[in-house]
């Protein structure tokens, strides 16, 4: 037992040193997260605002005019285009020059003398028993292979005309009221750190220690090494203890950049932070020993890596909502250590969630931490063949 | 049955014994059939050409490979079962460096003797006793990858027997070194020799297999011959005869024709001439060949054995057995 002790922290301080002197790789360890962190940060908004789009206007009035200010109004759009026909509009959308055009149809007066958004029309219209079909006032031509461009515009669909009549905007009253907890806001950001930790500890935790396997194998080590009396068990756990601090050091910098740059809140207590932290950080160091039980170079590790680092990023829930996914997916995600942190830590992070009501997450991410390291020491044969 | 000259020594106590220890690497058979006998305290040698089985030969016998076939004893121990009661006595330096480019040499030692489980106390004195023994006390603090062949080499061999193993295997330990460090390289293991521990070497290079109290030529992954080179070469089964005079080249070629000349290699201006042992007087029947050189018999190296037991130019029993050779 004092053996096996003395044989873990031996690899343990011998990796601590290699690591030290591996100025790139250490350099990498506080940049990855750092750059990532403000590149993502800054970048990923799926709220779209200020979309650039074209105008093709027919009309030429007035009231097209107002038109196309109320719809700048809403600030979902700005236009940068102008267009002259229906062709050069159609050409512009193929050519991907813009991604939406307004088209305000010639009879736009006539439209909108027929339409029941147009201040003063709602009283007449009832009167009317043989109604002339009623069109809608204008036309957004949208590319809609970009499902964020077509879901912003849509939103404009039931905008109100009185704007354009030079009439006071009276606010409807809504069916539901919506009251945003956590991030009152809205700020992308809010829900982007967090799973950002996920994704960029998934990436260099199973990376790190695939590798650092790997290399021992590649560079002739591993034979000197399986030679010896050490344990496969003792081997792994010495390789993935100072990676453990490694991940610790990261999120201390993903979530104090985040509190810094972006005023994400960490709300929850730090020691419960620190147990979801560490229950990912092993299950995801645990998937870098399988891998490098399989793997045979370095660049199959960093293959493999990015085969699990994949549906981490799109699946867990850190671009998409979980629960829109349909099952077969969620089925996938569920078995991904990222989906289960990503839970915890948006709930320890912004809503102040007790451990206690996780439960379901940390027992999953023991038991996968448990089951990869005993599969990986059975895997680790003390053989060449 | 395959001829095999038998080791003098002793056979009550051996430290490695193997019966038709085999390995195959799916068609390729690395390893046929190797009957060994190691006493305890020998430097025995494995000598042959590149891919001749002997590093998988020490494979399997550290327990690194599973044998495709055979039994497999070391110090007692049955390979591949009891494989990890044998680690902890035996020492490994593998043909290739194998400890930590980016670690100093201290920092190499400390590491081994942890994985060896040596307390700080006996660690500290082992690592002094060893840095000064391989002479490496200048470089401590130096970074193992930046050090020379041989200085690698010393290191490599004072991590192996760091932990004082009763047993070493060394794989081609002298095949990045120039000649001089490999003469010191073996003053030190006839010093471990002396202290009682076995040697496991592989080699091949002559003038290393001739330093071993035995070894086994092998070819082919196949067993040729094995004794002590003194044994070895008084049973070669051919006498070796050298000579001088004008037109070697010519002369060469014409031996070669006859069934008793098994090879003839120029070695500047004499001729080495491999004769087989049922031709009576050999110098007086080349010069029936040669008529205008001079012929001298000389004492046969461990490369005639080398070439008598694994050229193409004669009928070993064990060869055509295993039918490899035409």
């Amino acid at each position: 037992m004092f053996n096996s002790l003395q044989r873990v922290s031996a690899i343990v301080r011998k990796e601590l040193i290699q690591l030290s002197r591996d100025r790139m790789t250490f350099g990498m360890i506080v940049m990855i997260p750092l750059i990532q962190l403000i590149l993502f940060g800054y970048a990923i908004n799926t709220d779209v605002r200020q979309l650039p789009v074209g105008l093709l206007d027919l009309n030429q009035t007035s009231q097209s005019r107002y038109l196309t200010q109320a719809v700048e109004a809403t600030n979902a759009v700005r236009i940068q285009y102008v267009y002259y026909s229906l062709q050069e509009a159609e050409n512009a959308l193929t050519q991907g020059e813009t991604k939406a055009v307004l088209h305000i149809p010639a009879d736009l007066g006539q439209r909108l003398a027929l339409h029941p958004n147009y201040p003063g029309n709602a009283g007449r219209r009832a009167n009317w028993s043989q109604p002339s079909p009623i069109l809608p006032v204008a036309q957004w031509l949208v590319d809609g292979s970009d499902t964020m461009v077509t879901a912003a515009l849509k939103s404009l669909r039931a905008m109100p005309l009185s704007e354009i009549a030079n009439q006071f905007v009276r606010q409807p009253v809504a069916s539901f009221e919506i009251v945003q907890y956590f991030n009152p806001e809205q700020r992308s950001a809010v829900n982007v750190v967090p799973g950002l930790l996920a994704i960029i500890l998934t990436m260099t935790m199973i990376m790190f220690t695939a590798a650092a396997i790997v290399r021992e194998r590649e560079q002739g080590n591993m034979e000197f090494l399986i030679t010896t009396p050490v344990h496969p068990m003792e081997l792994m756990l010495g390789k993935i203890v100072p990676y453990v601090i490694v991940g610790l050091i990261q999120i201390a910098i993903i979530l104090g950049m985040g509190h810094l740059l972006f005023a994400v809140p960490v709300r929850g207590g730090l020691l419960t932070l620190l147990a979801a932290a560490l229950l990912f950080i092993f299950a995801s160091l645990t998937i870098g020993l399988i891998i490098s039980t399989v793997a045979k170079t370095q660049l199959q590790a960093m293959q493999m890596t990015v085969f699990i680092l994949m549906p981490s990023i799109l699946l867990s829930g850190f671009m998409f909502p979980f629960e829109a996914m349909p099952a077969p997916a969620q089925w996938i995600a569920e078995a991904l250590p990222a989906t289960h942190f990503i839970r915890l830590i948006r709930g320890i992070v912004l809503r102040d969630a007790s451990l206690t009501g996780q439960t379901f997450d940390m027992v999953w991410l023991l038991g996968f931490t448990i089951i990869g390291l005993i599969f990986a020491s059975i895997r680790f044969k003390k053989r060449l063949d | 049955m395959r001829k095999s000259i038998e080791t003098p020594t002793d056979s009550k106590n051996p430290v490695i014994q193997t019966v038709g220890m085999t390995r195959r690497f799916g068609e390729a058979t690395a390893v046929n059939q190797v009957d060994l006998n190691i006493q305890k305290g020998m430097i025995y040698g494995f000598l042959g050409p590149n891919g001749c089985g002997k590093s998988t030969s020490i494979r399997m016998l550290t327990g690194l490979l599973l044998p495709s076939q055979g039994q497999i004893s070391v110090l007692g121990y049955k390979l591949p079962e009891e494989a990890e009661l044998l680690r902890p006595k035996i020492g490994y330096m593998t043909q290739k460096f194998s400890l930590y480019d980016n670690l100093s040499v201290e920092e190499n030692l400390n590491f081994v003797s942890q994985i060896y489980g040596l307390s700080k106390q006996s660690a500290h004195t082992r690592k002094e006793e060893l840095l000064h023994l391989y002479n490496l006390n200048q470089y401590r603090s130096r970074m193992a990858g930046s050090l020379s062949g041989g200085q690698k080499q010393r290191l490599a061999l004072a991590a192996a027997t760091l932990h004082k193993p009763e047993l070493l295997f060394l794989d081609e330990p002298t095949s990045a070194v120039d000649p001089e460090n490999r003469r010191d390289f073996w003053e030190h293991l006839f010093d471990l020799s002396n202290a009682g521990t076995t040697i496991l070497v592989s080699t091949h290079y002559m003038d290393e297999a001739e330093r071993c109290h035995a070894l086994a030529i092998l070819e082919k992954g196949v067993k040729r011959a094995d004794g002590t080179p003194q044994a070895l070469m008084d049973n070669m089964g051919a006498n070796v005869v050298e000579l001088s005079g004008p037109h070697l080249r010519e002369l060469k070629s014409k031996l070669l024709l006859s069934d008793d000349v098994v090879s003839a290699a120029q070695l500047g201006t004499r001729l080495r001439v491999l004769i087989r042992d049922h031709i009576p007087k050999p110098e007086k029947w080349i010069l029936n060949l040669a008529p205008q050189c001079e012929a001298e018999s000389v004492r046969p190296s461990l490369e005639d054995v080398f070439v008598m037991a694994t050229g193409h130019h004669h009928d070993e029993p064990a060869i055509t057995e295993v039918g490899h050779v035409q």
